[in-house]
C-alpha cells in the first residue's frame, strides 16, 4: 500500500524545446514592388542559422544524445521544430537535421506538431491552419519516422476555441502557457482538461522554473545565482507531494545561445538526471505524461493566451494598428492563394506568415521592448512594417496576376472545380480509349 | 529665486526657433511659484506677453545720462517700461559712453534682428547688460545663445552671480562645419565663463564637449518641448483641393536643412506613384537651386514652392499635409516636427536632429539616405495603418512633451549652481 502510494506520487519533468527560425526579409523598397520577387535576406538568415547551429543546436543535441545513452533511456525530451526552421536547416546546416534523426532513433525523443510557418493562422484562417498543421505533420513524419501526436501552437497561443479546433484535427494533448491570470491560485504542475472538450488534456508551462533556466541562469544580479543542478532539483523536490508534473518549456537556443556555453549551461543540463534520480524524479515526454496522468479538473481559457512578454497575451504580435493591418491584409489572401498551384507562391505564402514579421512591428516599450529589439533585424517597428508591407504588396500583385482579378473567389473556385472535373473525365475517357484500342488490336 | 535672462527674440516678433524656445521655456518655468524672471531683449515691441515675466528692453536702457521728463518717457515707452524704471537704470550708468551713438534718451538703438553689423549690436547689448546687472537684484544669470553670451559674462563679472548659458545651436550646426572664427570665439568664451551649460540635445552636448573643449560634468541636456496649440489653430480647417497626398518640407531652404535630399526623394516617389504632391515652404539661399533641381528631375508639375510662410499660414500648410518631413543635415533640436505632430501630421525626421532623441512615433532616417526617405514617404501615403498610427500616437506623444518639465530641469540646474 505504502509503496503504491509512493509511485503514485512520483514527480516527473517534462522538457519541451522550441526551435524556430523565420525567413527574415531583405530590405525591400517600394520601387522594388512589381519588379523584384525574391524577398529573403539570405546572408542574414544563413549567418544567424549557422551561428545558432554551431553554438546551440549541435552541441545541445550532442549533450542530449549522450545523456540519453548515459541514463539508459531514462532521460527524455520533446522538440517542436517549425517548418521554416527545417527548411533553413536543410539548406544551411543539414548536419543538424541528421543529429535530430539520430535523437529520434533513441525513442526517448518526441516531436510535436505545430503550424508549418510558426504562424498565427490559428487566429484568423481555420482552413489555413488545417493545411499548415497537416503539412508540418507530414514533414516531421517523413524526417523522423513518426507522426506527431501532441500539438503545440505557435508561441503556446491557446484558448478554449482554439483547443476545439485542434481537437477536430485529432489531437488529444496540447501544450500551453501556465499564465497566472488564467490559473489564479491553481498550480501548473497538474494535467488539466479543456473546459469545452473533456477529451483534450492540457500541459501547462511552469513559468518560474522554465524562466529560471532560460532568462536567469547566468544573471549575476539574481539572488539565486549561481543556479546548480542539485539546487534546481531540490526546488522541484520541495514542490508539494501531490504536484507531480513539472513542465519545463523553453526555446532551444537557451542552450549555448541565450545562455552561453561558458555560463555552464550544458554542464547544468548534463547533471540534472543524476540529481533527479537521487530524489526519485523521472523524465517524460508529453505523450507519456498524457497517458500516465489523469487530468485533475477542467480549465477554462476563454481568452487567448501565449508565453510572450509580461502580459502573456497576443499584444506582442497584434498589439497595435500596424500589426493588425498587416495581419488582415495577409489573411485576406488565404482563400485565393489556396487555389493557386504555383509552388513559389505557395512557398512565399508560408514564409510571409511567420509570426516573427509581426513581432518586429511591436511598438511596446519598457522591459519587453528590449526583447523585441533584441530579435528584430530592424531599427524601428516602422521600418519593419514598411518593409513587410512593400513585400506583401508585391506578393498580392503576383497572387492576383494568377487569375483575372475580376473573377471573385467563389466563381474562381467553381471554375477550377469544373476544370478539375473535366480533366478527370478526360483522363478517364483516355484510359478507356486505350483499353478499347488494345482490345481491338488483340482481336 | 530670481533669474536674469538674456535673449534675442521673444514672440510675437520672432525670426527663428530661438524666440519660440525662449517663450516656451520661460512660460513653463513661470509655473514655479517661487521663481521670478526678468527677460532682456534688444528691442521689445510692446505687444509681448508680460503676464508671467518682466521684459527689459536694451533699447530703453540708458547708457548716457540725459535729463528727460517723465511725461516724455511715458509717451515714448508706451507700456514697454515705466519712467521710474528708466530713472533707476539711469542711476547705474557705469562708464562714459558718449563716444557711442545714442538717441535723445541716452539709449542705444537696436534692430533686434540679425543685421550685417551684428557683432557691433552684440557688443552694444553687452554694454546695456552692464547697466541692467548693476540695477537688478537676481540670483542667477541665464544667457540664450551666443549673441547674449557677452552680456551674460558682463553681468556675471559685475554681480558675481553664477552664469548659466543655454546652447540652442552652435556654429557647427549652422555652417556644416565651416565655422566663423569670430562666432566661435564668442561661443567658446561664453562656455568657458559659464558655471553651467544647458544644451537642447545630446547631439549639441557632444559638440559642446568635443569642439569647444568643455568638461562633460558642466554640460547638461535639457530637451526642448512644445506649447499646446491654441483654439484658433485647432479650428483651422485643412484645405484639400485634390485627392492627392501632400508631402511638406517647411523651414529655411538652406544647406543646414538638407532640402536637396527632399527633392531627390520626391523624384523617387514620383517614379512609382502619381497621386502625390510635394511642397517646399520657406525661403533661403538655396531656393533657386532647388527650383532648378526639381526641374532637372522633371517633377516641377508636382513639386511646389510657396515662399516664406508665417503665423497662421504655417498651420494651414501643416494641416493640409499628409506627411511632414525634416531632412536636416544637422539640427540642434528642431521644434517644427513637434508642431506638425501636434496637429496630427505623420512626421519623418533625420537621425541627425536633436528631437530624434526624444521622439518615438516619428520615422527616423539618415538625411543622406534618400531611398529610406522615399520609402518612408511611400509607406505613409500608401498604407493607412501607418498614417493613422503615426497620426494618433505621434500626437499623444508630443502632448506629453511639456515645457513645464523642461523648466523643472532648468530649475534644478539653478539650484545646483546657486549651491542650494
Amino acid at each position: 500500500m505504502f509503496k503504491n502510494e509512493k509511485t503514485l506520487h512520483m514527480k516527473t519533468i517534462c522538457f519541451y524545446f522550441q526551435i524556430h527560425q523565420p525567413f527574415r526579409l531583405k530590405r525591400y523598397r517600394f520601387f522594388d514592388i512589381g519588379t523584384e520577387h525574391y524577398y529573403y535576406d539570405d546572408f542574414n538568415n544563413e549567418s544567424i542559422l549557422q551561428r545558432v547551429a554551431t553554438s546551440s543546436f549541435l552541441p545541445a543535441n550532442q549533450t542530449i544524445l549522450e545523456m540519453i545513452e548515459a541514463n539508459k533511456g531514462k532521460f527524455k525530451v520533446a522538440f517542436s521544430i517549425s517548418g521554416t526552421a527545417l527548411d533553413q536547416l536543410e539548406i544551411h546546416a543539414p548536419e543538424v537535421i541528421d543529429s535530430f534523426c539520430q535523437l529520434a532513433k533513441t525513442n526517448c525523443v518526441e516531436f510535436l506538431s505545430e503550424t508549418y510557418a510558426h504562424s498565427l493562422c490559428s487566429l484568423k484562417d481555420q482552413d489555413e491552419f488545417r493545411v499548415q498543421v497537416a503539412l508540418h505533420s507530414k514533414r516531421i513524419e517523413s524526417l523522423f519516422g513518426k507522426k506527431p501526436r501532441v500539438f503545440r501552437n505557435t508561441e503556446l497561443i491557446y484558448s478554449d476555441e482554439l483547443g476545439d479546433m485542434v481537437a477536430d484535427l485529432g489531437y488529444k494533448t496540447i501544450l500551453t502557457e501556465g499564465a497566472k491570470h488564467v490559473l489564479g491560485w491553481k498550480s501548473p504542475n497538474f494535467v488539466y482538461q479543456s473546459a469545452t472538450n473533456p477529451n483534450v488534456k492540457l500541459l501547462l508551462k511552469n513559468s518560474k522554473l522554465s524562466d529560471d533556466i532560460t532568462f536567469r541562469f547566468s544573471d549575476h544580479q539574481w539572488n539565486e545565482y549561481p543556479l546548480t543542478a542539485d539546487k534546481f532539483i531540490d526546488w522541484i523536490d520541495n514542490i508539494p507531494e501531490n504536484e507531480q508534473l513539472i513542465n519545463l518549456f523553453m526555446n532551444y537556443e537557451t542552450f549555448g545561445n541565450l545562455q552561453s556555453k561558458e555560463s555552464g549551461i550544458f554542464e547544468f543540463l548534463k547533471a540534472l538526471p543524476h540529481f533527479a534520480e537521487q530524489k526519485g524524479i523521472t523524465f517524460s515526454t508529453p505523450s507519456e505524461v498524457a497517458a500516465k496522468l489523469k487530468p485533475v479538473e477542467p480549465l477554462s481559457i476563454p481568452y487567448l493566451i501565449s508565453w510572450a512578454d509580461e502580459e502573456r497575451d497576443l499584444s506582442a504580435w497584434l498589439g497595435n494598428t500596424l500589426q493588425e493591418e498587416a495581419f488582415d491584409k495577409l489573411y485576406s489572401l488565404g482563400e485565393r492563394v489556396r487555389m493557386i498551384k504555383d509552388r513559389r507562391i505557395q512557398q512565399d505564402w508560408l514564409y510571409l506568415q511567420s509570426s516573427d514579421h509581426f513581432f518586429y512591428m511591436s511598438t511596446k516599450r519598457a522591459s519587453d521592448g528590449a526583447v523585441h529589439q533584441h530579435f528584430s533585424p530592424y531599427d524601428t517597428p516602422f521600418e519593419a512594417f514598411t518593409n513587410y508591407m512593400n513585400v506583401l504588396s508585391d506578393f498580392i500583385k503576383r497572387v492576383y496576376a494568377q487569375f483575372p482579378s475580376s473573377v471573385d473567389n467563389e466563381e474562381l473556385n467553381s471554375l477550377l472545380t469544373t476544370i478539375q472535373n473535366q480533366e478527370e473525365k478526360i483522363s478517364k475517357l483516355e484510359s478507356e480509349l486505350k483499353t478499347t484500342r488494345s482490345r481491338k488490336a488483340k482481336a | 529665486m530670481k533669474a536674469l535672462m538674456f535673449g534675442w527674440e521673444f514672440p510675437p516678433h520672432i525670426l527663428g526657433g530661438l524666440g519660440t524656445a525662449s517663450y516656451g521655456l520661460t512660460k513653463g518655468m513661470s509655473l514655479q511659484k517661487d521663481l521670478e524672471i526678468s527677460f532682456v531683449i534688444p528691442k521689445p515691441h510692446g505687444d509681448e506677453d508680460q503676464s508671467f515675466l518682466k521684459i527689459i528692453g536694451a533699447c530703453y536702457t540708458p547708457v548716457v545720462w540725459r535729463d528727460v521728463a517723465p511725461e516724455k518717457l511715458k509717451e515714448r515707452f508706451n507700456s514697454s517700461m515705466s519712467p521710474d524704471e528708466y530713472y533707476a537704470l539711469r542711476d547705474h550708468i557705469y562708464a562714459d559712453f558718449r563716444y557711442l551713438y545714442t538717441n535723445d534718451l541716452g539709449c542705444i538703438e537696436f534692430s533686434g534682428r540679425y543685421p550685417d553689423n551684428l557683432l557691433e549690436e552684440i557688443n552694444n547689448y553687452s554694454i546695456c547688460a552692464g547697466v541692467i546687472a548693476r540695477k537688478e537684484q537676481f540670483d542667477v544669470i541665464h544667457s540664450h545663445d551666443w549673441l547674449t553670451y557677452p552680456a551674460g559674462i558682463h553681468a556675471k563679472n559685475v554681480s558675481g552671480k553664477p552664469l548659466v548659458i543655454h546652447v540652442h545651436a552652435t556654429d557647427f550646426d549652422r555652417s556644416r562645419g565651416k565655422v566663423n572664427p569670430q562666432v566661435y570665439s564668442i561661443e567658446k568664451n561664453g562656455m568657458d565663463h559659464a558655471d553651467h551649460i544647458i544644451c537642447v540635445s545630446d547631439l549639441t552636448r557632444d559638440t559642446v564637449i568635443h569642439k569647444y573643449n568643455q568638461s562633460p560634468a558642466k554640460v547638461t541636456t535639457v530637451h526642448n518641448a512644445v506649447d499646446p496649440v491654441s483654439k484658433d489653430i485647432e479650428n483651422i480647417a485643412p484645405i484639400r483641393n485634390t485627392g492627392d497626398k501632400i508631402v511638406t518640407f517647411l523651414g529655411r531652404i538652406t544647406m543646414q536643412k538638407g532640402p536637396e535630399y527632399f527633392v531627390e526623394a520626391a523624384a523617387k516617389v514620383l517614379e512609382k506613384t502619381k497621386h502625390v504632391q510635394f511642397v517646399m515652404a520657406g525661403s533661403g539661399d538655396m531656393t533657386e537651386a532647388m527650383i532648378h533641381l526639381a526641374a532637372k528631375r522633371g517633377i516641377s508639375d508636382r513639386f511646389h514652392f510657396t515662399g516664406f510662410l508665417k503665423g497662421k499660414q504655417v498651420y494651414e500648410m501643416l494641416k493640409s499635409s499628409d506627411v511632414y518631413i525634416m531632412p536636416s543635415v544637422s539640427e540642434p533640436f528642431g521644434i517644427s516636427p513637434l508642431e506638425a505632430m501636434q496637429v496630427g501630421v505623420p512626421t519623418i525626421i533625420s537621425k541627425q536632429s536633436g528631437c530624434a532623441e526624444i521622439l518615438n512615433n516619428a520615422i527616423k532616417i539618415d538625411y543622406w539616405d534618400i531611398e529610406a526617405m522615399a520609402d518612408a514617404i511611400y509607406s505613409i501615403i500608401t498604407y493607412p495603418a501607418m498614417y493613422n498610427f503615426l497620426k494618433t500616437e505621434g500626437k499623444s506623444e508630443v502632448d506629453e512633451i511639456k515645457w513645464e518639465y523642461a523648466g523643472q530641469k532648468v530649475r534644478n540646474i539653478y539650484d545646483y549652481v546657486c549651491g542650494r
